[in-house]
């Protein structure tokens, strides 16, 4: 498939979802948290913009509408609440590096490919760019969960959590020209309400174990019994 | 109304009283008194009512199918009562009443204690449910709703007073041994739903699994009943969860529950399994004697009362199962007659071991409660202390150990009458292993009259060996009634074996299409299980003689009245008057038993002659054969489960991504 000969509409469109596959990377490598919020906002922009021009593509109206949600959570919502958390919990300054960066990326690399070679079968269902926009949506959604494996901080997990999200309503749009409005609207209300409550969690850890380090969770748990203590326990 | 429908309806009532008293045992915790008031009451009220049922189902010979309005919308509950069901619903009658009768007197030791009499009263209640629950559950389905509602409220029962931890470890091997065994047996009607299409049992009976399957059916049957049972390699929970409950729960658990493993182990071998293959009777005839032998020895040697009559429970399923492969021999090679007196055996043992086995746990529950003991060793001379339950214990051993013309007597009998027509059988093989098989019964029998010998002679004859035991005081009238009316029954079970054998005939027709009609062909008075002319029993005349030789014994050894009564120590060899310790001791007893069986018991025996002191422990060689290297097997497992379990989030997400991939590339 060579892409110059694709309509404008579907380049453009191609563009904008390599777009997001970067951002999902650049999230994956960002150690900054405010930095790692604005990319996130860009990577819900840039999926917003998909949307609408799919809906310009194919004249549904409700895509729209589905763009202008997605711009009003992802991009605006959602990026000032965490903000106001990271504040709230003074973590501004702090970084969050990974453990292996290099390895980290290649392993991000790789899970982009293993998409492409995922979405093969999708191909003769349609010419248009559908099927290289299927293999990156799937890639963000693999990048996300791959994000929430390798970091430990844990307001950079629900960023992994949130750009799944964006990479579900990407292959939504794409292969099927958005899921219904009420069933869009319910995700969307998902989401904020699962912000809300990250939201409540985050304070409520940082006030009993002083710190967002997810690994550290583990020392919540209620101490083992008796016989059952052996080996690693704390 | 028919007859069936009348049985049914009582069936529903026992259901329901059993529901209510489990509802009223929640009062206890504001009133204690409601449990002896109430909940008991009700209990007793189930009984009876089963009671009638059974008698009902077994003498109209009728079977009444109903749909309840209850279960999964798409899986109605299906019940029947049929002969079948009618024995042991008869068999849970007659100990619930006596029990029922027996429990105000017993639990209000408990009243003023730490452990909660509510509990005791709803799982009591909900136990007998689930008992009421399987023997009238005519779908997969409902059975094992109502087994597991028997396990569990049991284990409750068995962890009643929590506080002993070796209670706590009893109860818990009790439910692991359970969950595995209901497993076995949700395998097992998982292999016939299979085939049948449905859970419902009549769909099954109807299209039974091929041959196969059905030995696979079959195994994971005798696997999971087996346990619950107490048959050989998994009888080790019985002797540990008996003497940790109750007394009178122990006789429920004892009497009745083991008795609903074998209505369930016949409601499918008998009637799902499709034609029986004589290798299943096979291997039923060697599990069972080895069963017997091995718990019989094992009870000869026990020192706690209790556990001594839990092992004895082992022998007797043992005999039951014995009796059971015999059954299965005789219909897989074609001679349902003899099928149909190997499970009237199998019944009539099923029957007389409850009663005897609820008459002989109450009698351990009263000696606990009149004495605080029970320990053999530290028993003794409880005769003259309680005269009323000694006698009961006395004539509970006697049928134990199978004297004519006592009920456990008959049951034995019809066994061997039984094992003895194995010359009618084609195979040599069989030939040969069924009366090998009858001679180990006979060796269990004697063994299980020594072990009686041994557990009424060392607690009620000879002097109190301890201070405690000598201030023993005779348990009250409730508890005294009980044992009495169990008493009555095995009077009545003992006296009358040709009504019961005929009402059992009924039950065998249904499964093996042969009932017993000649035995009662001289009358009601003798009983003749084979043919007229090939072997006859009378109790009557027996007793009659027996009474007749007693009295005139007696009569002849009257003291005479010229002579004056002269009360003396006896012969002390000129040394320190006797003290109760140099009594012949329960463990002196067994002695020559144990060593001549000394390869089946894990002794760990030493003597200190200077200090005089003997300490003894005999335990099940299968701990160290069987169930330790079970156990670390299964710790070596679960500790290779624990290195992915680290508890840390980070490591769960990165297993989803890793299951995520591969799944994604097989569909690919």
């Amino acid at each position: 498939m060579n892409p110059a000969a694709l309509p404008l509409l579907d380049q453009a469109l191609l563009v904008l979802a390599a777009m997001a596959l970067f951002t999902a990377f650049a999230l994956l490598a960002q150690t900054r948290l405010t930095a790692a919020i604005h990319t996130f906002a860009w990577q819900g922009a840039l999926v917003a913009a998909v949307a609408a021009l799919t809906g310009r593509a194919s004249g549904d109206a409700h895509l729209y509408v589905s763009a202008l949600i997605t711009l009003a959570l992802k991009v605006a919502l959602i990026p000032w609440m965490l903000h106001r958390l990271v504040r709230r919990l003074a973590l501004e300054r702090q970084a969050d590096p990974l453990e292996h960066p290099a390895l980290t990326l290649l392993a991000g690399a790789g899970i982009v490919v293993f998409s492409d070679w995922v979405a093969e079968p999708v191909a003769h269902f349609d010419a248009s760019a559908t099927r290289n926009v299927i293999a990156i949506s799937l890639a963000i959604v693999l990048l996300g969960m791959l994000m929430m494996v390798v970091r430990r901080q844990a307001v950079a997990q629900v960023l992994g959590f949130m750009a799944m999200e964006n990479g579900l309503f990407l292959a939504a749009v794409a292969s099927t020209h958005g899921m219904p409005l009420v069933v869009e609207l319910g995700v969307a209300f998902d989401v904020l309400v699962a912000m809300v409550l990250f939201g409540v969690f985050f304070l409520q850890i940082k006030n009993s174990i002083d710190s967002l380090d997810i690994d550290r969770l583990s020392q919540l748990a209620e101490p083992v019994e008796d016989d059952d203590v052996r080996g690693d326990a704390p | 109304m028919n007859t069936g429908a009348l049985a049914l309806a009582l069936a529903g009532a026992a259901v329901v009283a059993a529901l209510a008293s489990a509802a009223s045992g929640l009062l206890a915790t504001r009133w204690p008194r409601t449990l002896s008031w109430l909940a008991f009451p009700l209990l007793a009220l189930c009984g009876a009512t089963a009671l009638a049922a059974g008698l009902l189902a077994l003498a109209g010979d009728t079977t009444t199918t109903a749909i309840l309005p209850l279960g999964l919308p798409w899986l109605p509950w299906h019940v029947r009562l049929d002969p079948l069901s009618g024995v042991f619903l008869l068999i849970l009658g007659a100990v619930l009443v006596p029990v029922a009768i027996y429990g105000p007197g017993y639990t209000r030791a408990f009243r003023n204690g730490r452990d909660s009499l509510a509990a005791l009263g709803v799982f009591t209640g909900l136990f007998v449910t689930g008992m009421l629950g399987v023997v009238l559950a005519a779908d997969a389905f409902l059975f094992m709703v109502a087994w597991e509602l028997m396990s569990l409220a049991s284990y409750f029962l068995v962890t009643f007073q929590h506080e002993v931890a070796e209670h706590r470890r009893a109860a818990f091997l009790y439910l692991l041994m359970a969950h595995v065994a209901g497993l076995a047996i949700l395998l097992a009607f998982g292999v016939l739903a299979a085939s049948g299409g449905s859970f419902a049992f009549a769909a099954m009976r109807s299209h039974p699994p091929d041959a196969l399957w059905a030995s696979v059916a079959f195994a994971l049957a005798l696997l999971g009943f087996g346990t619950k049972a107490g048959l050989l390699p998994l009888h080790l929970w019985l002797p540990e969860a008996h003497p940790a409950a109750p007394s009178h729960i122990s006789a429920l658990m004892s009497a009745v529950m083991l008795k609903v493993a074998v209505y369930g182990f016949m409601r499918v071998v008998f009637e799902l399994l499709g034609p029986p293959q004589w290798g299943w009777g096979v291997t039923l005839v060697l599990v069972g004697a080895t069963t017997a032998v091995v718990g019989v020895l094992f009870a000869l040697q026990q020192t706690d009362l209790k556990r001594l009559l839990a092992y004895s429970s082992v022998e007797n399923l043992g005999i039951v199962f014995l009796a059971l492969g015999l059954a299965l021999i005789f219909l897989g090679s074609g001679h349902p007659a003899l099928a149909a007196l190997a499970l009237v055996a199998a019944l009539y043992q099923s029957l007389n071991h409850a009663l005897l086995k609820g008459l002989l746990f109450l009698g351990a529950g009263a000696v606990l409660h009149g004495a605080h003991e029970r320990n053999l060793e530290r028993l003794g001379g409880l005769q003259r202390r309680m005269p009323r339950t000694g006698l009961f214990f006395l004539i509970g051993c006697m049928g134990m150990a199978a004297l004519p013309p006592l009920n456990g007597f008959v049951s034995e009998w019809l066994t061997f009458q039984a094992a003895l027509q194995a010359w009618q059988l084609g195979s040599g093989l069989l030939r040969i292993l069924v009366p090998v098989a009858a001679a180990a019964l006979a060796l269990t029998a004697a063994l299980g009259a020594a072990a009686f010998v041994r557990a009424y002679g060392s607690a009620f004859l000879g002097r109190a060996r301890t201070r405690h035991v000598r201030r023993a005081h005779e348990v009250g009238v409730g508890m005294r009634l009980a044992q009495a009316l169990l008493v009555a029954a095995c009077a009545a079970a003992a006296l009358l074996p040709t009504t019961l054998v005929g009402l059992f005939a009924t039950a065998t027709r249904q499964l093996t299409g042969a009932g017993l009609d000649q035995a009662g062909s001289r009358g009601w008075l003798w009983l003749t299980p084979i043919a007229p002319d090939v072997a006859s029993y009378a109790p009557i005349p027996i007793l009659l003689v027996l009474a007749l030789l007693g009295a005139s014994l007696v009569w002849a050894l009257r003291p005479s009245r010229q002579v004056p009564v002269r009360r003396a120590d006896p012969w002390d060899c000129g040394f320190a008057p006797p003290t109760p310790r140099m009594q012949y001791s329960a463990a002196g007893f067994a002695q020559p038993i144990r060593r001549v069986f000394a390869m089946v018991y894990a002794l760990d025996e030493d003597t200190d002659a200077a200090a005089a002191t003997h300490r003894l422990l005999v335990r099940d060689r299968l701990w160290g054969w069987l169930y330790a290297p079970l156990g670390v097997a299964l710790d070596r497992l679960a500790e290779l489960a624990r290195r992915a379990q680290t508890g840390h989030v980070r490591r769960y997400l990165s297993w989803s991504l890793i299951t995520l991939l591969v799944l994604l590339w097989i569909i690919s």
